[in-house]
């Protein structure tokens, strides 16, 4: 069934009756509902777009804290209560900076290209179903259209590297081009095994489907693969270390944003995160379960005793609220491990990186949609799905039911992580030895 | 019209490229300091490569020639501003051998100190920002919270952090304060363990392993046709090392070994490095030990005592003379000279040390006036660095930082 966007929540229309009371106008709602549903998506994409951008400001500071506890530093803790409003003091500064456009550089091109950068990573924020209600459009192809907007970025990199007229941002805006065509495969292929297992690309019917505890989750249990090979392909499509080699600054000064200053630069810095934030949310969505509590039951129906489905008006905003909090716990845990990795790992090298594409991570997912595939579609003798074999638990599942599904996990997990590790070891050990 | 017909994009060969010439530096990140690298870069690929030097000239040498011996000195501090100890220890080690000034054991042993911690420190700064052109940021806080506590230390005995200023013509400045050397005890016991943190995290890591093993390989040929010195040489399989082939100081007295690399590449010199500090651990922990005279406390009760028996020799009558002087391997200063008119006797004198960039030479002429007729530095950096366009070339451009960070040249060296 066609739904461009969510049900608009149900005292929608009752707001407004309030208001056009007061004014002694009536109006028939069947008339007005596709325009009411039309407006509720421009509401809840300004509201998210709004309270985006202040996450992604938190972010800012979150990483400058991350990094700082990470190597024995207090980060910045001056401007504000425990350095809060550090990067508003740094906005400030970049908004009252000179803007310089190079001599040399196509002034047109050098304009647009942070605003092509940032806008993609703006329109994410639409499709990200923070809760069931927030979310502004929910598109049937939501994950695919996901994708083809992320692809985008990179025509604003492309453009930047080449408009500023300086060769280590050409360099940079190469780079990220053969990088973006090397690592959207791998990100594709992973929600493909997603999409497979739900039959829908909708984002928000993808959630849906994994409500449950959260043994339910796709990543947890069913794909746990896929979320390897989707978390590291997020970091190198949004340039996060250790496949920062569009702005490696060791080698290309700052990459592709060397010659951008003031708030050029401040959107090419805003959009990374915002980008950052986006993939960890979808990230979420598709394999983490989205906005379920990892429970099985939202707090707030074993509190008041309620299906969520029976609930409104305050408690039912209560229960969005609760949504909320789970994306964002979530949310947060991938971007901290992004932190994490930044503060760990060493930059790839750009041929490295490229046969890490193509070499591991593309056979793996190939391999990894073939197994899913398995467990979607075999039929076992007497025509019964495998599926039906791999009971989704429910609280009340019986022991043995339990019992196998923990024994599986631990042999994939356990199978995979020692595989790795073995592969991981062979490989050095060879490289060391043949020099 | 397809894409062929327009003029000049093909040629016979197919399509047409064009050669990047790339100018790096002299301001750039990862430069360390004012180098400037006019590369040809065909792709990602370095076909061709320049180094520019004398961005950081400042005539340190000529300066010698118009000041005075002791004038000219506190200059060496910014000629290689990682490990100065070094420059002042050849610069006042060519003064002693000219002059053939006495200088008592605990002298030699305050320097084999100072310096060997100086190369932790040296080493310290190349490890962290040897990682960070790699692109990994956490080592270098790491490195720099060790480094900090041996600047304490320093602190403490010369009173300056970088820029010590601290060896004198047959001394030093001043004794170590009192109860320094437990303290540095302390800190040295503690190392080898910071050394294992660091190693934990870089040493078998895959990105590290990836770029580095089999990177800007360097045979023993090469190294020698350059005069590349230090661990750079050392990671080819040369085991040439100053403290064990010409030992100068206490060398001889003190067991260390030579770390020394097999295939030369830059994973070689890592792990060269991370070993020497290791060892230089080992030689201040011995130093520590056989110090003369041990803690200052030590040297300032064993003179109360002699000053207190020789007032109680005077009183009874006797000649003080008859009480043993302090032992004058225990003294800071073998004999008193007046540092600000100080010339040595004319001639000439060729020192060297091995510094943690390699052989630091310098060649000092006196003629007898109180100005140094002439001063030759052989710094290691500036052969060390004209070996970078030969391990380039062929190289990818990202393989240029991990090479380059890896000979560990500093510029104002290079320069002087």
């Amino acid at each position: 069934m066609y739904q461009p966007t969510p049900d608009f929540p149900e005292w929608l229309p009752r707001i407004f009756q309030k208001i056009l009371d007061l004014f002694g106008l009536s109006v028939n709602w069947a008339d007005w509902g596709s325009l009411l549903t039309v407006l509720w998506a421009v509401v809840v994409f300004t509201l998210i777009a709004v309270v985006a951008q202040a996450s992604v400001i938190f972010m800012v500071l979150m990483e400058r804290k991350v990094l700082a506890w990470m190597t024995q530093r207090k980060g910045p803790n001056r401007v504000g209560p425990w350095g809060a409003l550090q990067t508003l003091a740094d906005g400030v500064k970049l908004l009252f900076k000179e803007d310089i456009i190079p001599k040399g550089a196509n002034k047109f091109l050098f304009t647009i290209a942070p605003a092509l950068f940032f806008l993609p990573t703006f329109v994410f924020f639409g499709l990200i179903p923070f809760t069931s209600q927030l979310l502004a459009v929910a598109l049937p192809a939501g994950a695919l259209f996901v994708f083809a907007i992320s692809s985008l970025s990179v025509v604003g990199l492309v453009l930047a590297g080449w408009a500023s007229n300086n060769k280590y941002s050409l360099l940079g805006g190469m780079r990220s081009a053969a990088q973006a065509i090397s690592y959207e495969i791998p990100l594709v292929m992973a929600v493909l095994g997603v999409v497979l297992f739900t039959g829908s690309m909708n984002i928000g019917d993808i959630v849906k489907a994994q409500q449950g505890p959260f043994w339910n989750w796709y990543g947890v249990l069913l794909t746990p693969v896929s979320l390897f090979i989707f978390f590291i392909s997020t970091l190198a499509e949004v340039n996060r270390v250790p496949f920062d080699l569009p702005e490696a600054e060791s080698e290309l000064v700052s990459g592709y944003n060397t010659e951008y200053t003031g708030m050029k630069f401040a959107l090419f810095f805003l959009a990374e995160y915002a980008a950052l934030f986006a993939m960890s949310a979808f990230n979420v969505a598709f394999f983490l379960g989205g906005y379920f509590s990892p429970f099985g039951k939202f707090i707030l129906e074993l509190l008041t005793h309620q299906e969520a489905a029976q609930m409104t008006g305050p408690l039912q905003l209560g229960l969005q609220v609760e949504m909320l909090f789970w994306f964002m716990m979530k949310t947060y845990l991938f971007i901290f491990l992004a932190m994490w990795v930044r503060g760990t790992l060493p930059r790839l090298k750009p041929d490295q990186l490229m046969g890490f594409s193509w070499k591991f991570l593309i056979p793996l997912s190939l391999i990894n949609i073939f197994v899913i595939a398995i467990e979607k579609f075999m039929v076992l003798p007497g025509g019964e799905s495998v599926m039906n074999h791999l009971p989704i638990l429910q609280p009340g599942s019986s022991l043995s039911s339990w019992a196998i599904w923990i024994v599986i996990a631990a042999v994939v997990f356990g199978g995979f992580f020692i595989l790795m590790s073995r592969l991981l070891s062979e490989k050095l050990e060879a490289r060391l030895a043949h020099r | 019209m397809s894409i062929q017909d327009i003029p000049g994009i093909f040629t016979e060969q197919g399509l047409k490229t064009e050669d990047l010439v790339v100018n790096i530096g002299p301001q750039h990140p990862s430069t360390h300091g004012v180098l400037r690298l006019i590369t040809t870069l065909n792709g990602e690929v370095v076909k061709d490569m320049v180094p520019v030097i004398g961005y950081l000239h400042r005539s340190k040498e000529k300066m010698a020639e118009s000041r005075s011996y002791f004038q000219y000195q506190p200059t060496l501090d910014r000629v290689e501003y990682l490990s100065s100890f070094f420059d002042h220890y050849v610069y006042v080690s060519a003064i002693e051998r000219i002059a053939n000034l006495k200088v008592p054991k605990r002298v030699q042993y305050i320097r084999m100190i100072t310096m060997e911690l100086n190369r932790i420190t040296s080493h310290l700064l190349w490890f962290g920002t040897f990682l960070l052109d790699l692109g990994a940021t956490s080592p270098l806080f790491y490195a720099f919270r060790e480094r900090e506590d041996i600047f304490k230390l320093f602190e403490d005995v010369t009173g300056a952090r970088m820029m010590y200023n601290y060896y004198r013509f047959g001394g030093v400045n001043a004794d170590l304060p009192p109860g320094w050397i437990e303290r540095c005890r302390s800190f040295i016991r503690q190392m080898p363990h910071k050394i294992d943190e660091y190693e934990s995290i870089v040493t078998k890591n895959p990105i590290v392993l990836d770029r580095t093993v089999g990177i800007g390989r360097m045979d023993q040929e090469l190294c020698m046709k350059y005069g590349v010195t230090g661990s750079s040489l050392r990671a080819s399989g040369i085991a040439q090392d100053l403290r064990k082939t010409n030992p100068y100081c206490c060398y001889d007295e003190i067991a260390f070994d030579v770390p020394v690399g097999t295939h030369g590449d830059v994973y070689d010199r890592y792990m060269v490095r991370m070993a020497e500090m290791r060892e230089s651990c080992k030689i201040i922990e011995q130093c520590l030990d056989r110090i003369p005279g041990g803690d200052n406390q030590n040297v300032r009760n064993k003179q109360a005592e002699i000053d207190a028996a020789k007032a109680a020799a005077k009183e009874r009558g006797e000649d003080p003379k008859s009480v043993p002087d302090l032992d004058p391997d225990w003294l800071i200063q073998g004999q008193k000279i007046n540092l600000m008119t100080y010339k040595p006797p004319a001639g000439e004198a060729f020192t060297v040390c091995e510094s943690p960039r390699g052989m630091l030479g310098c060649h000092m002429i006196s003629d007898g006036t109180p100005k140094a007729y002439r001063v030759k530095w052989r710094g290691a950096s500036f052969s060390n660095l004209s070996v970078l366009p030969e391990l380039m070339i062929g190289n990818l451009y990202s393989d240029l930082m991990a090479i380059f960070g890896s000979l560990d040249v500093i510029l104002p060296e290079v320069d002087r």
